[in-house]
């Protein structure tokens, strides 16, 4: 099985499911939750017939000074109301104004209230979480790869991996939000370090094979070792990823809560895409390196 | 192969038994056969998270400039001050703990009414100066005394209580320091009043000089100084055994209420009860029904090493599960993904070695040295991906902890310590499975039992 021959397939394919998505993100913005930016989402169930119109709960808010909120029914008919970052004196106002208004008990199912600091800290405080643990998995690497030539492109390899990776979590949520209003929220960040931790855990097992089969056949023609690595790792990779991580996330995401639907679903493909792209974009990409391919890329010729 | 097989299956044994007890008890108790008396107790009834058990979440933040550093104890201090005071409102499991070097989470599990634990945990302390006559009242005494924010009338709760008059309120004061004193044994607090404080105190301290005067906060009694001489100058010290702690401390109550520092709201998070229960069942279900596909999946590919490894991963779970509740993890739904997750990194070493031993028998090794290699060689790589994993879950949980998110802590811990069991269980308790099926069963037909 000659995997490494078809490598810009692979790319191409890559791109094809990065690109679409990013776009959209591009063109929609990121779809942030109050976790980052700020806010107040108040879910409430009124009494059977008894939720009042649209208008009626703006005017409600209106009333309590706020300006912009947003409702949206569920399917379960109870409202969803986002608006910026409502006190607790507020919400109180709100809810009792709720009550009259509808004339019906207002139950509380859940209420996110976060403060405009708070969010930004948590925003540049989670990209600082992401680059420490990117830099101390490259450096892991690096060091328990050094015994091997050019240890350094085994964690640049890793890292572009992880970037491909991180790159269709992005895509993956750019969809979800375009088609079924995603958002990212501090559950998506877990899901993303996660995919992050477990995309360097697939790299290192197929690089792993790489060190081992470099020490044993040392003649080798290294475009050979490494596609003979993968395909000794294929069948493991395989069988954790397809059938025992994706089966566990899709009865999550299936049977799971709502609360976890999301959650599961960005990890599922995460992860996926982790065992992808250590096979068909860390691996490919070291070869590419070994070759220095990109002098033949515009139009020269290899040998010039 | 294995040397002392038995040891290790006994050792395996035991801790199972071990791990099987901490998952059925919900209280463990050990008693002196001496004395009947109880040497050690602790209770293992699982802790459910808010997500799972509705209830209400805030986050307060200190109300000082960002820039501006604020020292632990103080926070420490404000953090066992909101504890106390929401203990009094007689919510069951509530959890206030420092998150960061400025915030502090308060968790209040089945709690709807918001209202009652945020006025609670914002009031400023009353700090009161209480004429208490000749009568010298011992530090943490609660007294009865006429002053109410509102200005109502207050009664005495018998005929033998007593109410005493309060000069003035922490209102008049203006600034408060510690000093040594003048032979630098002991501490005092210093304070300076405002001009209104500096006539009232000026007023009551020159007609009752060799009197009592009380220090009251929340109508408990902190100190009870006898007043030596009037005070006019509009200030004065207090003095009594401080040590240089206490008199800090004493000083923060003193400038602040009672806590040390101003708290404001930052976030509130409710979840009523029903969301929590449905979601709970659900990933449960969901749990169980992955875990059935994925046992049918190894036993049905790697057939005897499947029953192993399937066998494993329950001891896994049984080990896991023992340890998340006898350290009273908080079971939240991240958390059990978090749980689901490791369990698929446990998978992963298990069919790692497999594979590998797959590969071995192929080249022709015999059993004994296939089971040697497969374990050998697939070791490097299950050590460093494992590690990796745990980097990124010990940086989930430090950014989880600084604002108080408890769902990405529970994620992350379960992460990393189910990631390190599973490493236990795969090395030491799957081989040991695996040479105990071999002695048992004898394989000859090598391509049925391990579907070559």
């Amino acid at each position: 099985m000659n995997i490494l021959s078809k490598r810009y397939y692979f790319f191409a394919l890559s791109l094809l499911l990065i690109v679409p998505g990013l776009i959209l993100l591009g063109v929609k913005g990121l779809p942030l939750s109050i976790d980052f930016t700020g806010g107040s989402l108040l879910e409430v169930q009124f009494e059977e017939g008894k939720t009042p119109d649209t208008a009626a709960i703006l005017t409600v808010y209106e009333d309590a000074e706020i300006s912009d909120a947003q409702i949206i029914s569920t399917e379960t008919g109870s409202l969803i109301i986002r608006s910026s970052f409502l006190t607790n004196e507020a919400r109180d106002t709100v809810l009792s104004a709720l009550r009259e208004l509808s004339g019906s008990e207002v139950s509380v199912i859940k209420f996110d209230s976060v403060g405009p600091s708070i969010g930004r800290q948590v925003t540049q405080r989670a990209a600082l979480a992401i680059a420490v643990a990117t830099l101390l998995v490259v450096v892991f690497i690096i060091w328990s790869f050094r015994k091997v030539q050019n240890a350094f492109r085994y964690g640049v390899c890793a890292i572009l991996a992880m970037i491909h990776d991180i790159a269709i979590i992005f895509s993956i949520t750019g969809l979800g939000a375009f088609f079924f209003g995603w958002e990212i929220d501090s559950l998506f960040l877990t899901a993303l370090l996660t995919v992050i931790g477990f995309s360097m855990q697939d790299t290192i097992v197929v690089f792993d094979r790489i060190r081992e089969n470099s020490n044993i056949h040392r003649r080798l023609e290294y475009e050979t070792l490494v596609n003979h690595s993968i395909v000794q790792t294929l069948q493991r990779s395989i069988n954790t990823q397809l059938m025992t991580v994706e089966f566990l996330l899709l009865a999550l995401a299936m049977f799971g809560g709502i609360t976890l639907r999301e959650f599961a679903i960005v990890l599922m493909v995460g992860l996926l895409s982790g065992t992808y792209s250590s096979i068909f974009v860390a691996a490919p990409i070291l070869v590419l390196w070994e070759k220095q391919e990109w002098k033949g890329w515009f139009g020269r010729s290899a040998n010039a | 192969m294995i040397r002392n097989l038995t040891n290790r299956i006994i050792f395996i044994v035991l801790i199972l038994a071990l791990a099987l007890w901490v998952d059925f008890t919900n209280e463990v108790e050990l008693i002196n056969p001496v004395t009947d008396e109880p040497l050690f107790t602790r209770n293992l009834e699982p802790r459910l998270g808010l997500d799972l058990q509705g209830g209400l979440q805030v986050l307060l933040e200190a109300d000082v400039p960002e820039d501006q550093a604020i020292d632990a104890q103080s926070m420490e201090i404000a953090r066992d001050i909101v504890q106390q005071r929401t203990d009094a409102l007689g919510v069951n499991e509530n959890v206030i703990q420092i998150a960061g070097d400025r915030r502090i989470v308060g968790e209040f599990p089945g709690l709807e009414n918001t209202d009652s634990v945020l006025a609670t945990i914002q009031q400023t302390g009353l700090l009161e100066f209480v004429d208490t006559g000749t009568v010298s009242p011992e530090p943490g005494t609660i007294l009865v005394t006429d002053y109410s924010p509102t200005g109502a009338s207050v009664e005495a709760p018998d005929a033998n209580t007593p109410v005493y008059h309060t000069i003035m309120t922490g209102a008049e004061l203006e600034s408060i320091s510690v000093s040594q004193d003048t032979l630098g044994t002991t501490y005092l607090i210093n304070f300076a009043l405002k001009s209104d404080g500096t006539k009232i105190f000026a007023d009551h301290t020159s007609a009752n000089v060799g009197k009592f005067l009380t220090i009251v906060l929340d109508k408990q009694v902190i100190s009870s100084p006898v007043i030596n001489d009037a005070i006019t100058g509009g200030g004065g010290t207090i003095s009594g055994n401080f040590t240089y702690e206490s008199a800090n401390a004493f000083a923060v109550q003193l400038r602040y209420g009672s806590l040390p520092i101003p708290l404001k709201v930052v976030e509130t998070r409710i979840i009523g009860p029903t969301l929590g229960a449905d979601s709970l069942n659900k990933s449960l279900i969901a749990g169980l029904i992955g875990m059935a596909i994925v046992a049918s999946f190894m036993i049905i590919y790697y057939r005897m090493p499947g029953v192993v490894a399937v066998i494993s991963i329950l001891i896994y779970a049984a080990f896991a599960f023992a340890i998340f509740k006898w350290f009273h993890f908080t079971l939240t739904l991240p958390g059990i993904a978090g749980f689901l997750l490791s369990t698929g990194s446990a998978l992963d070493a298990n069919i790692l070695i497999f594979e590998r031993l797959k590969e071995e028998l192929r080249n022709g090794r015999t059993l004994i040295q296939a089971m040697d290699l497969g374990w050998t060689r697939a070791w490097s790589s299950i050590r460093d991906s494992n590690l990796s994993a745990i980097i990124t879950a010990v940086i989930l949980f430090w950014f989880g902890s600084t604002f108080g998110a408890t769902i990405v802590k529970g994620f992350s811990l379960t992460l990393a310590l189910g990631v390190l069991i599973s490493l236990f269980t795969a090395i030491y308790v799957t081989r040991t499975l695996l040479a105990l099926f071999l002695k048992a069963f004898k394989p000859q037909n090598l391509d049925a039992w391990f579907g070559l």
